[in-house]
């Protein structure tokens, strides 16, 4: 039986995380919903040979993309960890701006042929993600159908229509955000800020999630739970309102 | 060939926001399609959807009170208003590929003449982003492509096939550009609207697939305070 861990270092909060690791990082590209101090720290832990799983993930950092304007000069992105030379390989639906130059850090190690940069369309990629958190192995859909998705795989006609077969996906660890938690882990979302963070909470062996701040049950309405804590290991945050 | 003025982007997207019906569900896809939110008649009780979780926005915030939690799948931030409502990325594509969508209009880089859509990666660059939009032309009852009808190098953008790598196969209903509008049939691309000044022949030299003429070609449709030019 497990009981949820509480931070209030977020370097701390990574311990257990190792090179060669598969890592979800929840949010949905941009500042929103984004566990971008888990993210940094996860920079600084300077762990190797990661496999990254995001979804907008290298927009940012070079057109502001998703940061408010106050913000924006602060904007950090999954490029942070290939500044650091520690990913093997990304999955994720939006790696790169539509612009070419400047390159973003994770065009550049592709080009240099540093790093494997897997592109899935962004409903498969969340099916794939909630597939893993749910029990399901696998699952048919038809987008993709007759592009390059659906080179190498499985097919299957149903009911008259072509249906690409997809796997489930999972992770290690995963990084997510929320606004508030309290101590049993439930999770509370603003907004679109909910995006990835549930079903990656669910796809990860072990799960992380960096909150706003962490309040008592007894000021939560469960109604309002957008994550129950059964899915959740740790929860760090630099506001602990619990007395 | 001596070519007048092209229409520009504001034209466009005014151009595609009349094709939006009452009481309908849209997707509109990042850069020119976004702009079509503008010229929506309030009245006519649209509801915009945007993959990252939120159903029923209408308006951007104004810049000093923008809130990261509030934001279309553009990166732009929105109002609150009464009506929204947020979901998670598996929800929101569940909706997306269930076919609640009425309409998607979407940026392109090429479209075939029977409605093969490539949008997510120029050949040379081999590396590129698809995000929401391959879900979204196999997902949303309507496509529609909303472009510059040729590249700025004066390459065709509507071809007899996609040289680049396809978003969809057979996807698109309607191609909107900046010298006509054109319905994807099963005969092949029909000219509905060419743009002032401009005439069948014009716009026929700047496609390489044939153009058909089935009933009536009109004068494309510009918004009154808006002269298009």
């Amino acid at each position: 039986m497990k009981k949820i861990e509480i931070f209030d270092s977020f370097i701390s909060s990574l311990d257990g995380i190792s090179d060669d690791m598969t890592i979800m990082i929840g949010g949905f590209g941009g500042q929103g919903g984004q566990p971008t101090n888990l993210m940094l720290a996860l920079k600084e832990l300077n762990v190797k040979n990661i496999t990254l799983v995001g979804n907008v993930a290298g927009l940012s950092m070079i057109t502001g993309y998703g940061w408010i304007e106050n913000d924006k000069q602060n904007a950090i992105d999954q490029n942070i960890f290939f500044q650091n030379n520690q990913v093997k390989k990304i999955i994720c639906s939006f790696p790169v701006p539509s612009q070419r130059k400047p390159f973003s850090e994770i065009e550049k190690s592709w080009r240099n042929n540093e790093t494997i940069v897997e592109i899935i369309p962004q409903g498969t990629l969340a099916e794939k993600i909630r597939a893993a958190g749910s029990g399901i192995p696998a699952f048919y859909t038809k987008t993709g159908v007759g592009t390059i998705v659906e080179e190498n795989k499985e097919t299957k006609i149903i009911n008259g229509e072509k249906f690409i077969l997809e796997y489930a996906l999972s992770s290690d660890i995963g990084l997510i955000n929320a606004d508030h938690s309290d101590e049993f882990g439930n999770l509370v979302y603003l907004g679109t800020s909910r995006a990835f963070n549930p079903i990656m909470a669910a796809a990860s062996k072990f799960t992380i999630a960096e909150v706003g701040k962490i309040i008592s049950s007894r000021l939560i309405d469960s109604e309002r739970i957008g994550t129950s804590g059964i899915y959740i290991n740790r929860i760090v945050s630099k506001k602990n309102e619990i007395s | 060939m001596k070519f007048p003025e092209k229409l520009n982007k504001e034209t466009i997207a005014y151009r595609a926001s009349i094709e939006l019906e009452e009481n309908s569900y849209v997707n509109l896809g990042i850069g020119l399609p976004s702009l079509c939110a503008k010229y929506i008649d309030k009245k006519k009780n649209i509801k915009f959807q945007a993959e990252n979780g939120v159903l029923g926005f209408d308006e951007l915030s104004e810049k000093k009170v923008q809130n990261p939690n509030y934001m279309d799948a553009g990166g732009q931030f929105l109002s609150q208003k009464p009506g929204m409502s947020f979901f998670d990325s598996a929800e929101s594509f569940s909706m997306i590929r269930a076919g609640y969508i009425d309409v998607t209009i979407l940026g392109g880089m090429q479209v075939s003449k029977n409605g093969d859509l490539a949008n997510w990666m120029i050949k040379d660059r081999g590396i590129g982003s698809i995000g929401g939009a391959m879900d979204l032309v196999s997902g949303a009852k309507k496509v529609i492509v909303t472009m510059e009808h040729i590249t700025k190098e004066n390459q065709y953008k509507i071809l007899n096939n996609c040289n680049f790598p396809l978003t969809g196969k057979n996807c698109v209903d309607k191609i909107i550009t900046d010298i006509a509008v054109i319905d994807v049939t099963n005969e092949g691309l029909v000219i509905k609207e060419i743009a002032p000044k401009w005439n069948f022949d014009m716009v026929q030299e700047l496609t390489e697939s044939k153009l058909l003429i089935k009933g009536e070609v009109e004068n494309y449709k510009i918004n009154s305070s808006n002269d298009g030019q």
